[in-house]
């Protein structure tokens, strides 16, 4: 058990760090698009409701699951879909000959 | 196959879905391939979601496939917004995601309450205090944002303190459940103390603090995903919540430096109350103001003119007009550029994507310490719905409540023009000394109307 916390502790901190630089060189025009990426990404915890839900150890796990399910979901289509939109919208200046 | 291989594929492609996170966030580097890192964050996700549903715990589909479609039902509309109800959307998610967090942390401790360790304890305590404080705090942000709720910040005597002894007594319950982590029913008072407690961490915080608050909340959903993930010893949860945690955490520290205030500052000082003694000390003091005509005159002799906006051209919608007069300005052969302030707005970033909207190219838009080098060769400082950000007491007055805040120098240019309503104090209550300058030009009026007239004028003068 604790073998499993320490291996979680190694995987938080090295992610933090890479999240940390790579995250640092995120442009600040697009500083609302990485809000609204990092939110659909963060949403995976949809995995961890899906076997809480689907495990059925009881009514009230399977219920919260559930719920579980359909708000982190909701967090992901809709976040990869309104990033995508924001993106679609950043444009350079087109090069207008007179 | 069996259940050991099976795991082993899952944890592989959960691999494969992290990396793809990674070059996400690494691919938003530039608008250039930041649409790339959409795709690779879709793949990963796909790929992690259709690996979990090959699990051999799941004995049962008909909820999952529910809630899934309920899911997708929700979501979609919440992705085609409207880009000015980005802010608040921005915050619902957050209080999705948290409450994702929560509910599985809770049905975790349900499901094991018998056989928990403290380690184990300690980790769902830690994980649903703040997921759940995080659910309720950032439904208060997106009331706040959407106007439901006040945008002023609500304060009495001794806030503080009841604040903070809340938060004592959820954390005192997650202690007392850690040596007996059979008491059940103790545990959903310590959700429900959590919950009370993020509607009284955010409910003190003004509208011109939400891009750090946002910032903040975004940090903590990543942090009470990551505690998720040590749980259930689920790595793709660590990642996930480590990169958004990061992220969150990262805009907040830029955020609180763009208005030269510490973290307890923004969370505790209820910036925005109003200022009453500096108002008696005021005498009168003389304003230039002009005409759309006149204001379209001087524009149009400029040679360089910077624009900088605020919350009020978002609140005007006014940045559909704002680009007709920038096309209007650019075919005279006006230099025009955009000077944007890290808070302007209500979220990190809210300005780019309202102008991107409105086709403003962003090799047009400018950061704060770009632009700043040039106010002085620039002819018009043109200020659309921006105050604090531009209010030079922040430099010179000591006693100013934004003294020492970094401000985008418009009182260098050679003529500033004010679209404002009226002379009423911004939001945080504090004079703009800026208006009080003889080259300092007033346009009264609502932003959207009044930069319609000026490209009229602009564009109708010239037969």
């Amino acid at each position: 058990m604790t073998f499993d916390l320490i291996n979680c502790l190694y995987v938080f901190v090295l992610a933090g760090f890479i999240g940390f630089e790579v995250i640092r060189r995120v442009s600040p025009l697009l500083h609302t698009p990485l809000m609204s990426l990092t939110n659909a990404l963060d949403a995976i915890v949809v995995v961890a409701a899906i076997i809480i839900a689907g495990r059925h150890d009881s009514t009230l796990s399977t219920v919260l699951g559930a719920v579980a399910i359909a708000a982190a979901f909701s967090n992901m289509v809709g976040g990869f879909l309104i990033t995508d939109r924001m993106l679609r919208m950043f444009k350079l200046s087109r090069s207008k000959k007179p | 196959m069996n259940h050991l291989l099976q795991q082993e594929l899952i944890d592989v492609a959960y691999l494969v879905a992290v990396s793809l996170f990674v070059l996400a966030l690494k691919w938003l580097s530039s608008p250039a391939t930041a649409r790339h890192g959409v795709l690779a964050g879709e793949i990963g996700a796909v790929l992690a979601v259709t690996a979990t549903l090959c699990d051999y715990q799941i004995i049962e589909y008909k909820w999952i496939i529910v809630a899934l479609v309920v899911g997708a039902i929700v979501g979609v509309p919440l992705g085609l917004v409207p880009m000015t109800a980005v802010p608040q959307r921005t915050a619902l998610s957050h209080a999705c995601g948290a409450l994702a967090a929560a509910l599985i942390g809770i049905a975790e401790y349900y499901v094991r309450v018998p056989h928990l360790t403290k380690f184990d304890m300690v980790e769902i305590a830690a994980e649903v205090i703040i997921g759940s404080l995080t659910f309720t705090g950032s439904l208060i942000a997106a009331g706040k944002l959407q106007e439901i709720l006040p945008q002023r910040p609500i304060t009495y005597r001794g806030q503080n303190f009841v604040s903070l002894s809340v938060l004592a007594a959820a954390l005192l319950i997650a202690l007392w459940l850690l040596f007996h982590p059979g008491a059940s029913k103790l545990f959903p008072l310590m959700v429900g103390v959590s919950l009370v407690f993020g509607v009284l961490l955010v409910t003190p915080i003004g509208g011109a603090d939400m891009p750090t608050v946002i910032s903040l909340l975004n940090s903590y959903a990543g942090l009470s995903a990551a505690l998720l993930g040590f749980v259930l010893n689920n790595k793709v949860l660590v990642v996930a919540g480590a990169l958004d945690g990061s992220s969150g955490f990262i805009l907040s520290v830029i955020m609180c430096k763009a208005m030269n205030r510490s973290f307890t500052n923004v969370m505790f000082g209820a910036f925005g109350q109003v200022q009453v003694s500096t108002a008696a000390a005021k005498e009168e003091r003389t304003v230039h103001s002009a005409t759309a005509e006149e204001a379209a005159a001087i524009l149009a002799a400029a040679n360089a003119v910077v624009i900088v906006p605020g919350y009020g051209m978002a609140v005007a919608q006014a940045q559909h007009k704002v680009r007709e007069l920038f096309d209007a300005l650019t075919k005279k052969g006006i230099d025009v550029k955009f000077g944007i302030h890290p808070v302007a707005g209500r979220m990190p970033g809210h300005m780019n994507v309202l102008l991107a909207e409105a086709d403003v190219p962003y090799d047009r838009l400018f950061d704060m310490d770009t632009i700043n080098p040039e106010f002085p060769q620039t002819d018009v400082a043109l200020v659309i719905g921006a105050n604090d950000v531009t209010n030079p007491a922040a430099k010179t007055d000591q006693g100013s409540p934004i003294y020492g805040m970094p401000i985008l120098e418009v009182d260098k240019a050679r003529t500033v023009m004010v679209i404002k309503r009226s002379l009423n104090p911004g939001f945080a209550g504090i004079d703009n000394p800026l208006y009080y300058e003889d080259k300092t030009l007033m346009l009264f009026g609502d932003a959207k109307g009044f930069v319609g007239d000026i490209v009229r004028e602009l564009t109708g003068g010239g037969h």
